[in-house]
Parts: C-alpha cells; structure tokens; sequence
C-alpha cells in the first residue's frame, strides 16, 4: 500500500471528519443539522474548564477512576515471556469501557437540553451505561439491542429494565448489533427535536468517531501515567479487542506517536476467518455504512453480510474508520481471534488471576496467550480488560456444560 | 443538459398539472413481475417512476420497504440487474423519466464511473440517494451532474433556510420535499404544513418540488397535489403489492394489478387536483 505517513498519528480527523479516505458523515439530510449542532456542541463544551471540571467529579466519584493498572504475575509465569498488565476497566461502575463514553455524552445532552436518550447495544454493556447515567440525570432511555442478543445477555436485559431504561428487541435484519444501529437511526430521524442518540462506539457519521475516542483516551493517558509511576517507561506493547474499537481507541490514541510502542487490535473471527466471523479488516473492505466509510464484511454486490462472533459485543460487520486508517497507514497490528480462543482465554484468565473477563475482552487475552511468550521478560505489555464476565456466565456456562 | 424528468416537468406545467411519483422496489417480488410492474406504471397514470436499489441496511425505511428489499435481495437482485430491468423497461417507453433511489454502498461497490456510465446507457435519469448529504457533494453527486444524470436531493423539516441553499445548490431534476421527520411509510403529513414548507422552499429555487412519505390515498394524493408539483407515494404501492402474493411471498397472477389498479386510483386523485401551486 503506497499511504504516506503522516507527521502525527493523532492529528486526525480532518473538519470534513476524514480519516485519510475513511470516515465521513453520510447520513439523511433529516439528521445532518443534527450532527452539525452536535459537532458544535462538542466543540464549546471541550473548550469550557466547567464542562471537563463536571466529568472528572463524575469519574472519580461515580465510576470509580482512575482504574487500577494490574501485574498479572500468574498469567506472566504462565506464559513465560512478557510482563503483563491489565488495565481494569472492568473496575469501573456498570463493569465496563463503555460508562467513559456514555458519561460524557450525557454531559453533551445536558448541554443541549435533550430529555430523550436512545442508544444501541449489542452485549449490553453499553445500553446499561446508558441506563445507568439516565437514571442518575432523570432523562428518558430507550435502548435497541438485536432480538439475539437480548437472548444471550439476559442479565444486562434486566439491569437496563431495572434502571428504568425500556429495551427494544430489535427484529429486523440479522438481529444483531448492526440492526440495533439501524434501529436507532431510524428512532433518531423520526424523534429530532427531542431526542440524543448516544452511540456506543468509534464508529457513525463524523463527529462521533472523534467525540468517543476523546471520551474514551482516559484510559490511555491513565495507563501512561500509571506505568510511568509503576515501571518509570513507556510500555512496550498493547492489546485490546476490537467490536466498534473504543475500548482500542481509547487504550491506543494517546500512544500513536511514541513509536517504541507496538500496538495490536484484536477482532473477532468467530467460527474461524474461512467462515462465520466478524474480521472487518481481515475479511473486508472499504464501504460506508451507518454514516461513515471503513472496512465491511460485504458480498460483490455491496450488501452487508452477517457478522458472527460469540461475543455480542464483537458481532459487528464493520469497525470505527480511524481503525481503518491506522491499519493503512501500518500503524496498528490487526489480529483476530475465533470463538474457541476467547473461551480457552475466559477460563485461563478465571483461573489464574481470579478475574472472569467478558468475552469480548477474553479476545484480547487469546492473542495476549500467542504474543507474550514470543517476548522477552523485560517487554511491557498492557491488555485492556474492558470488561467484566458477569453478563456471560449463564452464556459461557452452557457452553462448557454442553462441551463436556 | 436536459432529461427526460426536465422534459416531463416542462410538459405538466403547461398543463397545469401536478406530477404523479410512484415508488417500487427493483426485483421485488421477482425479476419478471418487478419489470411487468414498472411497465405497468406509466400506463396506469404515473408520471416519474421512481425505482429503489435494494439493500440490506436501508436506515431510513420503515418495515414495508425494508421487507420489500429483503424480498428483492432473495432472489438475487443486485444493482446490476437493477440497471438491466431499467434497460429492458426502455425498449417499450422511451419518455417516462426513471430515478433510481436508495444507498451508497452497492453504488460505491459497483465503481460510481462505472456505474454512472452504465445507468446513463441503460436510462436512468436520475438518482437519490438518501445517504448522500451536500457534505458528501464530491462522492456521487457532482459526478453524476457530469455524466449528465440529475442529482435529487431531499429537504425535509430540519432543513432550515439557512442550510437550504447548500441542500439546493447542486440539485436538479426536481427537490423530494421529506413531509416529515422520520422514515418511510410513517404518518402523513398536514397538508397546510407542507404548503407552507413548499412556499419556503420555492423561495430559493425554481425547480419542481414533489412531496413524499406517508401519502397513501387518493384523497392524501390530491390534497399535496394542490400544494406540490409532484406527489410521491410508495409504501402503500408496496403494501399492495405484498398483499397481492402468496404465502411463500410470490407472485400471483392478482401481483400486477394489484399495483396497477392502486396506481390509477391515486393517479386519479391527482389529476382531479385544482391548479397546482405556482
Ligand atoms: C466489555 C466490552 N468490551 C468491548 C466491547 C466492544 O466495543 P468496542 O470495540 O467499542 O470497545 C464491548 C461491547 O459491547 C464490551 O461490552
């Protein structure tokens, strides 16, 4: 690939929200003075003390940050290489990444005097952020989330209804997280004057793509300061598992320039690259799709394919365009890891640390499994444990019942 | 550069008439019966055919159109066949002016010179495609107004007069006035709301205006069409088009006429319109 690079990794986006050719906002014209008001919103709230001296009292306070920077010394023993830390997101209020994110675009909603918030979920984690911060600001939650994923992560299904959030089984399509977003977006257009949409991740028409990743660089700029504290350095390397890519955004960004710093995503190949998985940068290509353009799973005609991965939170077919970009320029590693890894990694993790991970982030530790031992005793590698396996026990449950 | 949906908007003026816009899915329900049914169009009284590129994740469609699509995709529609049942719906009607309406991707996908060049040998007039915002100008847009192809870009009740010159700027053919915030096949609009929103919107341009989402009857038809220049009605053509098959979703020998005969009606209700607004 001929892509020159560029002076920075973190300059990005352009005021058109391009990622070099990714990104965009393409989306109705019904949305578009939406997104506009949005962007300039965000722009004055970022430029006001107030607005972040709110979020850090909400952050220290309510979510429980800074999350903790862990040596895994069992894993490190056990795999024989690399010094591993978990950065604990799964720590955080609500069990995951997500609450960064969603605290702050309710912050935003407040600002512009939104009473209405939807969201889409796909393993819940977000929904339940999202109803979580309802609750605790009095606004109106509706939550769309894929009539699948409803089955398989009943217990964030009850947490969203138990904080007063209505959850909408969402019946169209595949079912999935992509219909979700389908769903959301069509709420959106109908309900303007009212209502915020509050997407869950690196992804959808410009500025949310920025507006997340900024959210979400806390944990980022945590872990440099943290292992700074701990080990007087910069890490060697990260890992974090990739659905949208916040969780990786948020971890990656603030270390796009330091490039002693190798960085690896990690994305779901399900059954396996050669059938059902959710790869969009190892088995797709560029496309647009829920308001911007980066890599898809689609057929020759331009229709979007199922997504597979056991992780609901991974079940996506496309992923956030700064991702798209980072992998053209050759910044970021893009691995993936299938369904039987993340199982073998959830238990591992489980066993050796005293720490059930979610499946999504279980992904990450699959490759941290293969990656760690190939390096030496001195390398540092930080994973992101997004979140927190609560809402995939009764899931992995029947799974190793049925194995065995 | 003049198409045949200038042509036809020129000839209704002079007739003081306003334009009948119908709405169908490509393929749907199959190739043969979606071609009998375009053909069909014209003859039962519409004015501008209006023809939707099916796709999996049409974000601003309601469960009609959406299953409609669905329907389409399963047998094994593409846009390369959607552009051969445009080039076999020319052999017979060299006038009736063709918009293809739907999303960027399969567009993107196809190759936009490639497709460009293709749709304009085939006879499509024109394109909206809902996805594509003034933002977007330099994707689709701009290229297509090159190729000689009209770019219809839909206004709805967010645009506001400070944004609509740059929603304008680069339309042509005619402005698809969104009656209301939301996707199709939702409630319909206020006929005064939308007369006053089509005042606002001539104010900025000389194009024709036609009006869409949520006109499903004769009566709706006729009250927009003493508003608009043109009234559009789809989900209820589909509706009737899926009532019209059997319980495997095919066609049945009622499918054509099905929506034939809504057509006419609506059509009818337009035409017994008073003077259109000027
Ligand atoms: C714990 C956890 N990690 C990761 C993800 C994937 O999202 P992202 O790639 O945006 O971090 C999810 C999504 O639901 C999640 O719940």
């Amino acid at each position: 690939m001929n892509i020159a690079k560029p002076n920075s990794y973190r300059s990005g986006p352009d005021e058109r929200g391009h990622f070099g050719i990714f990104g965009g906002r393409f989306v109705a014209e019904t949305l578009m003075p939406l997104i506009l008001d949005l962007e300039k919103a965000y722009t004055a709230a970022k430029a006001d003390p107030a607005f972040q001296g709110e979020m850090d009292g909400y952050l220290k306070n309510y979510v429980g940050r800074p999350s903790p920077l862990y040596f895994a010394e069992r894993l490190t023993e056990h795999l024989g290489g690399a010094k591993i830390y978990l950065k604990r997101e799964e720590l955080n209020h609500t069990g995951s990444h997500k609450v960064n994110n969603v605290l702050g675009q309710i912050m935003l909603a407040r600002r512009m005097g939104k009473k209405r918030i939807i969201a889409e979920t796909g393993a819940g984690q977000h929904g339940v952020a999202t109803a979580t911060l309802c609750a605790r600001f009095g606004l109106e939650c509706v939550v769309y989330m894929g009539a699948v994923d409803v089955e398989r992560q009943q217990p964030n299904v009850i947490r969203m209804e138990m904080l007063g959030a209505t959850v909408v089984p969402v019946q169209s399509g595949t079912r999935t997280l992509k219909d979700a977003m389908n769903e959301a977006l069509r709420d959106w257009v109908t309900n303007v004057h009212n209502t915020f949409y509050c997407i869950g991740t690196v992804a959808g028409p410009h500025p949310y793509p920025t507006l997340v990743r900024d959210f979400q660089s806390i944990i980022g700029n945590e872990t440099k300061a943290q292992m700074q504290e701990i080990e007087g350095r910069l890490p060697d390397s990260l890992v974090a598992c990739i659905g949208g890519g916040s969780n990786a955004m948020g971890l990656f960004h603030p270390f796009l320039d330091d490039s002693s710093v190798e960085i690896f995503g990690v994305e779901a190949a399900g059954h396996g690259l050669t059938q059902l998985h959710a790869a969009s940068i190892a088995g797709g290509r560029p496309g647009v799709l829920h308001g911007n353009r980066t890599y898809l799973l689609m057929d020759a005609d331009g229709q979007i394919q199922d997504a597979h991965s056991i992780s609901a939170g991974l079940d996506y077919p496309g992923i956030g365009p700064e991702h798209s970009w980072l992998h053209e320029v050759g910044r970021v590693n893009y691995l993936s890891a299938t369904d039987d890894e993340a199982l073998a990694a959830f238990q591992l993790l489980s066993r050796l640390e005293g720490i059930i991970p979610a499946l999504e982030p279980a992904h990450a530790i699959a490759k941290v499994m293969e990656l760690a031992p190939k390096r030496p005793k001195d390398h540092l590698m930080v994973v992101n444990l997004s979140g927190r396996g609560d809402k995939d026990v009764p899931q992995v449950g029947d799974i190793l019942r049925g194995k065995k | 550069m003049t198409t045949r949906i200038d042509t036809r908007f020129a000839e209704l003026k002079t007739q003081g008439r306003s334009a009948f816009v119908t709405y169908v899915m490509a393929g749907d329900p199959d190739l043969t019966t979606s071609l009998e049914i375009v053909k069909a169009l014209p003859k039962a009284g519409a004015d501008v055919i209006e023809l939707g590129i099916p796709f999996t994740d049409p974000m601003a469609d309601g469960p009609s159109i959406q299953a409609a699509g669905l329907r389409a995709l399963k047998i094994g529609m593409t846009l390369r066949k959607t552009l051969e049942l445009v080039r076999d719906f020319r052999k017979d009607d060299n006038v009736t002016p063709l918009v293809l309406m739907g999303y960027y991707n399969p567009i993107y996908i196809y190759g936009v010179d490639k497709f460009l060049a293709d749709a304009k040998t085939s006879g499509v007039d024109g394109l909206i495609i809902v996805d594509l915002p003034p933002e977007e100008d330099d994707e689709l847009c701009i290229p297509a107004l090159k190729a000689g192809l009209n770019f219809i870009r839909l206004a709805t009740p967010t645009t506001d007069d400070k944004r609509l010159p740059a929603v304008l700027a680069n339309t042509s053919g005619f402005v698809y006035y969104v009656s209301i915030a939301g996707i199709t096949g939702a409630a319909a609009a206020d006929a005064n709301a939308v007369g006053e929103a089509v005042a606002r919107i001539k104010r900025h341009t000389k194009l024709p205006i036609c009006v869409g989402f949520g006109i499903r009857t004769p009566e709706a038809a006729r009250a927009i069409a003493e508003k608009a220049d043109g009234s559009v009605v789809g989900t209820a053509l589909v509706d009737a088009l899926k009532n019209s098959l059997d319980a495997e979703g095919r066609a049945t020998a009622k499918t054509v006429n099905a929506v034939a005969e809504l057509t006419a009606a609506l059509a009818q209700g337009v035409k017994g319109a008073k003077q259109a607004a000027e």
